[in-house]
């Protein structure tokens, strides 16, 4: 059977220890991206559960299976969920949702929920997008770029460059911290052309850690350009599936000079979260309004 | 007297001989670990095509993106200048060149002399060059050679959002498992390498007569959407594989005639 290096895990949680039955508020917020899906649960306020998948070809069924995956083994049904919001690329393709709500708008909200109030500045590195985002203590957005066009900088480029190397997309970012001296960066921010320049580099005899090195340096310089166009203020955070590479974020932070703040949550359901969170400011609010 | 000019390319290395004018041979040769030993073999595949042996050789200089590692070359000449000799050479009337290679996809104004009067390159992104049609052909499981007159049997206008090659072979499956035909999907990728042709030479501005050179011409489906792109018929020159390394030769022919 081939190894698909690029494939990372796919998995849910729920906590155990909370009882959702009688709770006052349920919410959920289902992230469609074109790489992946996250569906996450929030009761009263509290994180309960959540799933991370690959998005599939279909839109709505990528909603629907993330979505029973995060209400797995809980006992919960979609009817419990108060109010659903869907967010990302696929939002307008999440069919049991009341709202679509923007992926700017719910990366900052779930990131300031992750990060807290201190959080200004927060990079997301999705699957095909990368998203420089600065916001006020409430998680509003005050400014953000966004890269989209390009795959350097984004999880698909990673994917690319673990399946040339054969070696497994989650152990990247630590292979790539082990070595005795820091390589140049690849020279080309294209992610074919590095593509090319890393096949050149193992032929000359470099190796795995080294090209690897190289790869992520150049990824985090390319990043950290789109950064400065937004203008970093402290607190920094990362969210999105490279958040979980930590050969990319320490030569972020080496660049930068500042120190991202340590995740406490899964870094890939920010979305999810935060469409969760606005569902909930959303039936507090109709139900204000009786 | 004979010269040779050496196209070290990122993808194919081109050698041609020229005497007095005319091309005496040309060898073409994928670059492989060692491109300095692709060249020495490119260049003794043209020396026996010819018939002849390195000594008869006078000068030779060098063009591409790895021209400083030649063998053989007493001097070099960037792609953009030996595309311009090379064209007006064999096509007097060409005020534009446009050169679409494996990795760089250039827009080339220039005089009646072949004087290069303005330029735009694209090296940064796949999308613009021919990468981004290998890569296409191999996630619809198509030969590169039939890609081309595939996109020529559709006649829909299925656009394409992605920009980026990565991003291209993702939508590329999407349209697979939608059951878009291969034959419309083709056409889109077309159509998406030349949009960004096109945008390079309206950087430059086009004039007639419009040339184009560079492997990717080889290309039916690209040059149809270029020429819808461009809303006019551009010209392919003849073996547009060889012409930087035609340019490099003359050059060399320059150089020797004022030693």
């Amino acid at each position: 059977m081939a190894v698909e290096y690029w494939r990372w895990k796919e998995y849910n949680w729920h906590d155990e220890n909370l009882d959702w039955r009688g709770a006052s508020t349920i919410t959920a917020g289902v992230d469609v991206g074109s790489v992946s899906s996250q569906a996450a649960i929030m009761v009263d306020g509290r994180l309960y559960s959540f799933s991370n998948m690959r998005t599939g070809s279909s839109s709505p069924d990528s909603a629907s299976k993330a979505m029973d995956w995060a209400l797995e083994n809980t006992g919960m049904k979609l009817e419990d969920v108060h109010y659903v919001v869907g967010t990302g690329y696929g939002r307008v393709n999440v069919p049991f949702s009341n709202r679509a709500i923007t992926e700017i708008a719910c990366h900052a909200r779930g990131g300031n929920f992750m990060y807290g109030p201190t959080v200004r500045t927060i990079l997301d590195m999705g699957g095909q997008d990368c998203k420089a985002i600065q916001c006020d203590e409430k998680g509003k957005v005050v400014s953000f770029l966004m890269n989209d066009k390009c795959a350097a900088g984004t999880g698909r480029g990673m994917e690319v460059f673990a399946d040339l190397l054969s070696v497994s997309i989650e152990e990247v970012g630590e292979m790539s911290l082990d070595v005795p001296q820091e390589p140049p960066p690849v020279s080309s921010t294209c992610v074919v052309f590095a593509k090319s320049e890393a096949s050149g580099l193992l032929r000359e005899g470099w190796p795995k850690n080294k090209v690897l090195a190289a790869y992520c340096s150049a990824m985090a310089h390319r990043v950290v350009t789109l950064l400065e166009r937004v203008g970093v203020v402290e607190d920094f955070a990362v969210t999105g599936g490279i958040a979980k590479n930590i050969g990319v974020v320490k030569r972020l932070e080496d660049e930068l000079k500042i120190k991202a703040l340590k995740p406490k949550y899964d870094t890939q359901i920010a979305g999810a979260l935060g469409a969760a969170l606005f569902a909930r400011a959303l039936v507090e609010k109709e139900r204000r309004k009786r | 007297m004979i010269t040779a000019g050496i196209d070290m390319g990122a993808k194919n290395i081109k050698v041609v001989l020229l005497q007095d004018g005319k091309v005496l041979a040309k060898s073409l040769v994928r670059g492989g670990f060692d491109t300095r030993e692709s060249a020495e073999q490119c260049f003794r595949e043209a020396l026996n095509q010819a018939g002849i042996k390195e000594e008869d050789v006078s000068v030779v200089v060098s063009s591409g993106a790895g021209r400083k590692d030649a063998p053989y070359q007493k001097g070099t000449i960037t792609e953009v200048s030996a595309a311009s000799k090379a064209v007006l050479h064999l096509h007097p009337s060409a005020r534009t060149v446009i050169d679409v290679g494996a990795e760089e996809g250039r827009a080339i104004r220039c005089d009646e002399n072949g004087k290069v009067i303005d330029f735009a390159i694209n090296e940064k992104c796949a999308a613009g060059a021919g990468a981004f049609t290998e890569s296409m052909a191999r996630a619809l499981e198509v030969e590169l050679e039939e890609f081309g007159a595939l996109s020529l049997q559709s006649s829909a206008d299925i656009p394409m959002n992605a920009q980026c090659a990565v991003f291209a072979e993702s939508e590329v499956v999407s349209l697979v498992h939608a059951g878009t035909s291969k034959q419309d999907i083709a056409r889109a990728v077309h159509d998406a390498i030349a949009s960004r042709i096109v945008s390079l030479v309206r950087k430059v501005g086009f004039t007639p007569d419009v040339v184009l050179i560079g492997g990717v011409s080889n290309n039916v489906g690209f040059v149809d959407a270029l020429n819808r792109g461009l809303e006019t018929r551009v010209t392919v020159a003849e073996d547009p594989d060889y012409m930087v390394a035609l340019g490099a030769a003359l050059e060399a022919q320059a150089l020797a005639g004022n030693a």
